[in-house]
Formats: structure tokens, C-alpha cells, sequence
């Protein structure tokens, strides 16, 4: 890995690198050089399948982290590429080119994490949610609880109980303690 | 009517991407299949731009079984996930208990026992059996072969007796948990074991006979569905449907994790990367499955821990870290990301289904110039699950 990791960075801005396993390790790069490394990353270095794409909401930094986990079969190695972009302008580089099943991955961060990748096709579509009307629901701020109560009505016979206070109350009816 | 050879101009495309048809012209039709089972496929659906009975387009539409699991995960104890992670594949829940707990263990720095290792391997073998029995059944229903649906049911439904005296359980087992296994294998249970396994195989014979050497099903199915060998790497193809294809990709194989090395076996391959070839892959793959736990069970060693010392889980917190666990399940590789922050919960959990791009991009490119009769039969073929799409 160490000699990958030279090598790419003599040629790309790489920032830190953890080394996870013999045969997996992380590294992050600034955004604006994602499509270079990762083209280098496929046709040169045999990094040829993309395993997934996907983010990780770090709210109290106000970054998202994307992830780009990619594959090389031959060597039996994976390297995840970070990328950190701000949460409250979260736009990314599509990278359906280079690897169509990408803007899969795309259509679902934007509906779940709301990051925008202009170009990707079918990125306006809703993939999963229909008539949403909050903010983006994988986000670290979105309160499942909260929303369930403002849009949903418990069936009766259906409330949550505090089970210490239910047998409590199944217990001692009288209040007695 | 005039016969066009070059179907990649016809219909042709606007310059936004989309078809250039007009749907009031009477030539073009829109429908849907699904989101009911249109085989086994569970519920998705493909809108379909159809013209005769040709499909023109399709677009894949999923969300009918979402229920927010990676939310869920985010929000509970590291323990309290396994009822959540075994639910996101119903054929194979074991394989997500074994990816979530693999990668707990890696960041907490747990190292589950031999024979724990031995178990592991022994239930998912044990579970890409009962994946394939429904898949069979399944590829065999969409031609219109419901008897072979019958007998891998019988089958898949000894293989979860077996499950329930092993776990307790026959579905969702929870059984492999950080650390290890709940327990070891009962009295006698290598013994009915081997029924089992003698029953499946003389099943497999019946199912060779009936489904693969019938003249419709070989009809239907030859030279139908191509995956073109171009496409693995851009689409991401994993697992049988590019060992059909003819690439020996094997997680078991490629990464060796539990015991593989262990084991004396080969990646099943076809040629032909047809909906023929790759139900004959899996046909086969059975037969190495079956092959393995008679290995598992004769070499697997009989005593020592089961479990492994592991933090109080109601208190339990992990350091500041990211992994991504992967293995060989019956659709192909399947992988969990895991991202901690040194507190109680996990950060991030990520699950990699085989079917996220084995059912939308590459379907949807697939699709194309099928005949409508041949929609469900593709869509079983790649052996798709859609939980596994919208965790």
C-alpha cells in the first residue's frame, strides 16, 4: 500500500491515509481532484470496480463525508477515497461516466442526504420517497420520532409504553409503591 | 412492417436522453409490471414502454419495502441491530449477521474463536442453499414450471428444520453475534444433516431433469438476457451472474474469510452469460454448497469457546473508525461499511446488496428489445432482493 500511496501522491493532493487492513485502506482527497484520481485509480493502478459510493453526515463538523470504495480484483485490494464537502452546499461531481451504476448510488444520496450531482441522469427523479416534505431523512438533524408524531396517528390499543411504568401500573393500580 | 437491424437507433432519443415517441400515436404503449412479484423478485416495479410486444424501455422503480434500516441502525446500541441487519435479505439473513458482526469485531478489536469460525461458515453455506432453492423455484415459476417451485420448497423447508434445531429459529436466526456463536451444533444433528443433504441432491437430479432438459425452458431461456462480459466491471456484475459470464469472481475465492482456505472447493463458471447459463451456475453452485458442509462437518473441530470475551453490550462503545466487510452470498458480493465515532452507536452503517446494481442500472439496460413475456424470467435471472435496494 505504501508504494500505491506514493505513487499517487506525487501525482494528486492526497490528505490523510489510514490503513485499515493489509488489504484495505482510506484515503481523502479535496474535491476538486475526485475525478482524476479515480480515473487514474481505474485505468492505471487496476482499480476497475466501483463496491459503493455513499456519505456519512459528520453534523457537528458540518461536512459531509462521501465515500468511493473502490475495487482491484487482481490484487485482492480495496481503497476507499474520502471526499469532505460542506454540509450546507452539498454539491458533488457526478461520476456516471466513468462507472454507469454510479448514478444509482447518486439519485439515492440526493433524495437521502440531499447532496446534488448535477448531471447525473435521472438525478431530478424520486427514487425512494414520494411527497416528501422535510428536510433530506438520512441527515443526522432529521428527527424520525418527531416526524412519525407530526404526520402519523397511533392506532388505539397502539401507544408506546414506558415498560417500567406499565407494570408499575399493572402491579400496584392503587399507586401504591 | 419493415425490419430495422440496428435496435440501438430505434426509437431514437431526444436530446435530453429520453425516447423520442409519442404515446397518443397508437404505435407505443406504457405499462407496469409489479410492484407485485413478477416471479420471485419481490416487489419492484418496471415501467415499461412497450411497441407490439417488444419493450422499447424500462425504468425500475423501487421504495414499495423501504423501512429506513440504515436510519434505524443509527439509532440503536450496536448490539441492538442484529434484529434489524438479518431482515434486510429474508433468503439469507445470516449473511448480514455475519458482515455486521465481522465488522464490529474489526473496529473493537474481537477475534471470534476457531470453532465459532467453523459454525459461521457451516449456517452460510447452509443459507446460500435455502437462497438457491428459492431462487430455482422461482426462475423455474416465471416460464411457467410450477412443479419445481414445489419440490425446492420441500427442500428449503428441511434445510430450515435443520436451521431451527441449530438456532431455535427458522427464518431470522440472530445467531452469529460479535464475538462468535450462540452455541454449538446439537446431538445427532450431522446425522439428519446428511438426509438432508442426500434428499437435496436427488432433488437437484429431478429439477436437472424436469427444468434444464426441457425443451421450453431451454427455448426460452438460450441466447436470452445476455450480460455482455464489457459490462461487469462498469455495472458492477458480481457473484453467479458474472460467473455465467465466464470471470471467476468468488469472494470465497478472491478474499478468503472464516475458514475457506480451509476447504477444497471451485468457483462454478458458465459461458454463455444467458438466463440458462446462469440458472445452470447456480444450479451447480448447490451441489459445491452441499459438498462444503459435508467438508465443514467432518473437519470442523468439536470443542473449545464458542464466544469470545466481549465488552458489557449495554455499555458497549467503540473507537473512532470506518471498515467495509465483505463475502460471497448467493446473488454475489455483499458487503457492510461500517463508520463508528467512539460512541455507543454505530455512525454510519452501509449495506452493499448485489441487487442495487444487478436489479437497476444494468436491468434497465438489459431490458431493452425484450419481449414482454421474457421481462419476469430476466428479472429472476439476475436474482435480485429488493430490500437489499432500499435498506
Amino acid at each position: 500500500m505504501n508504494e500505491l500511496h506514493t505513487r499517487l501522491k506525487n501525482l494528486f493532493p492526497l490528505g490523510e491515509l489510514t490503513e485499515q487492513r493489509p488489504d484495505l485502506s482510506f484515503v481523502t482527497v479535496p474535491q476538486e481532484h475526485l475525478r482524476s484520481l479515480l480515473l487514474h485509480l481505474r485505468d492505471h493502478e487496476g482499480f476497475s470496480h466501483l463496491i459503493l459510493l455513499t456519505a456519512v453526515d459528520w453534523l457537528e463538523e458540518g461536512q459531509f463525508q462521501l465515500t468511493y470504495l473502490l475495487s482491484n480484483r487482481g490484487k485482492a485490494y480495496d481503497i476507499g477515497v474520502r471526499v469532505m464537502i460542506p454540509r450546507d452546499a452539498a454539491t458533488m461531481h457526478s461520476i456516471h461516466e466513468i462507472w454507469p451504476t454510479a448514478a444509482t448510488y447518486q439519485r439515492e444520496l440526493r433524495e437521502m442526504f440531499g447532496i446534488d450531482f448535477p448531471g447525473s441522469p435521472r438525478i431530478e427523479e424520486e427514487f425512494i420517497l414520494e411527497g416528501w416534505n422535510d428536510i433530506p431523512p438520512y441527515r443526522r438533524d432529521f428527527d424520525t420520532l418527531k416526524y412519525s408524531d407530526e404526520n402519523y396517528r397511533q392506532r388505539p390499543g397502539r401507544e408506546t409504553r414506558d415498560p417500567a411504568q406499565h407494570m408499575k401500573q399493572q402491579l400496584y393500580p392503587d399507586g401504591t409503591t | 412492417m419493415s425490419y430495422v437491424p440496428d435496435r440501438s437507433q430505434y426509437p431514437a432519443r431526444k436530446a435530453d436522453g429520453t425516447l423520442d415517441i409519442d404515446l397518443t400515436s397508437g404505435k407505443y404503449l406504457k405499462l407496469w409490471q409489479g410492484p407485485n412479484h413478477p416471479g420471485i423478485t419481490g416487489n419492484m416495479s418496471v415501467e415499461l414502454t412497450v411497441c407490439g410486444d417488444e419493450v422499447v424501455e424500462g425504468k425500475t422503480h423501487v421504495g414499495y419495502l423501504h423501512r429506513g434500516f440504515e436510519k434505524l441502525m443509527e439509532r440503536r446500541t450496536f448490539i441492538q441491530c442484529f434484529p434489524i441487519v438479518c431482515r434486510i435479505c429474508v433468503p439469507e439473513p445470516d449473511f448480514n449477521e455475519y458482515c455486521y458482526a465481522a465488522a464490529v469485531e474489526e473496529l473493537a478489536g474481537i477475534q471470534s474463536p476457531e470453532r465459532a469460525d467453523w459454525i459461521r461458515t457451516l449456517i452460510l453455506e447452509m443459507g446460500r442453499i435455502n437462497s438457491y432453492m428459492m431462487y430455482l423455484g422461482g426462475q423455474a415459476g416465471a416460464l411457467g414450471l410450477g412443479v419445481i417451485g414445489q419440490w425446492t420448497t420441500y427442500v428449503r423447508d428441511l434445510m430450515l428444520d435443520r436451521f431451527e434445531e441449530l438456532t431455535g429459529a427458522r427464518i431470522y436466526h440472530m445467531f452469529i453475534l460479535p464475538g462468535g456463536v450462540r452455541d454449538g451444533l446439537p446431538d445427532g444433528f450431522e446425522k439428519r444433516m446428511e438426509e438432508t443433504l442426500r434428499e437435496i441432491e436427488s432433488t437437484m437430479q429431478d429439477v436437472y431433469e424436469v427444468m434444464f432438459c426441457n425443451a421450453v425452458f431451454k427455448k426460452r431461456t438460450i441466447g436470452v438476457g445476455v450480460i455482455d462480459p464489457s459490462w461487469l466491471e462498469s455495472y458492477g456484475v458480481t457473484g453467479p451472474n458474472a460467473r455465467a459470464a465466464g470471470v471467476a469472481k468468488d469472494v470465497r475465492k478472491d478474499q478468503p474469510y472464516l475458514v475457506y482456505p480451509q476447504l477444497d472447493f471451485e468457483p462454478v463458471i458458465g459461458h454463455d452469460s444467458d438466463i440458462y447459463t446462469r440458472a445452470d451456475v447456480r444450479r451447480r453452485d448447490v451441489l459445491v454448497s452441499v459438498d462444503l458442509v459435508r467438508q465443514i462437518l467432518a473437519k470442523m473441530p468439536r470443542s473449545g469457546p464458542l464466544m469470545a470475551t466481549v465488552p458489557n453490550v449495554l455499555h458497549w462503545k467503540i473507537p473512532r473508525g470506518e471498515t467495509y466487510i465483505r463475502g460471497e452470498c448467493s446473488r454475489g458480493e455483499y458487503g457492510y461499511y461500517l463508520v463508528t465515532d467512539g460512541s455507543g452507536y454505530p455512525r454510519r452503517v452501509n449495506v452493499r446488496g448485489p441487487s442495487y446494481t444487478h436489479a437497476m442500472a444494468l436491468l434497465e439496460r438489459m431490458i431493452v428489445n425484450l419481449n414482454i413475456a421474457d421481462v419476469a424470467a430476466l428479472m429472476v435471472s439476475l436474482h435480485t432482493y429488493p430490500p437489499e435496494i432500499e435498506r
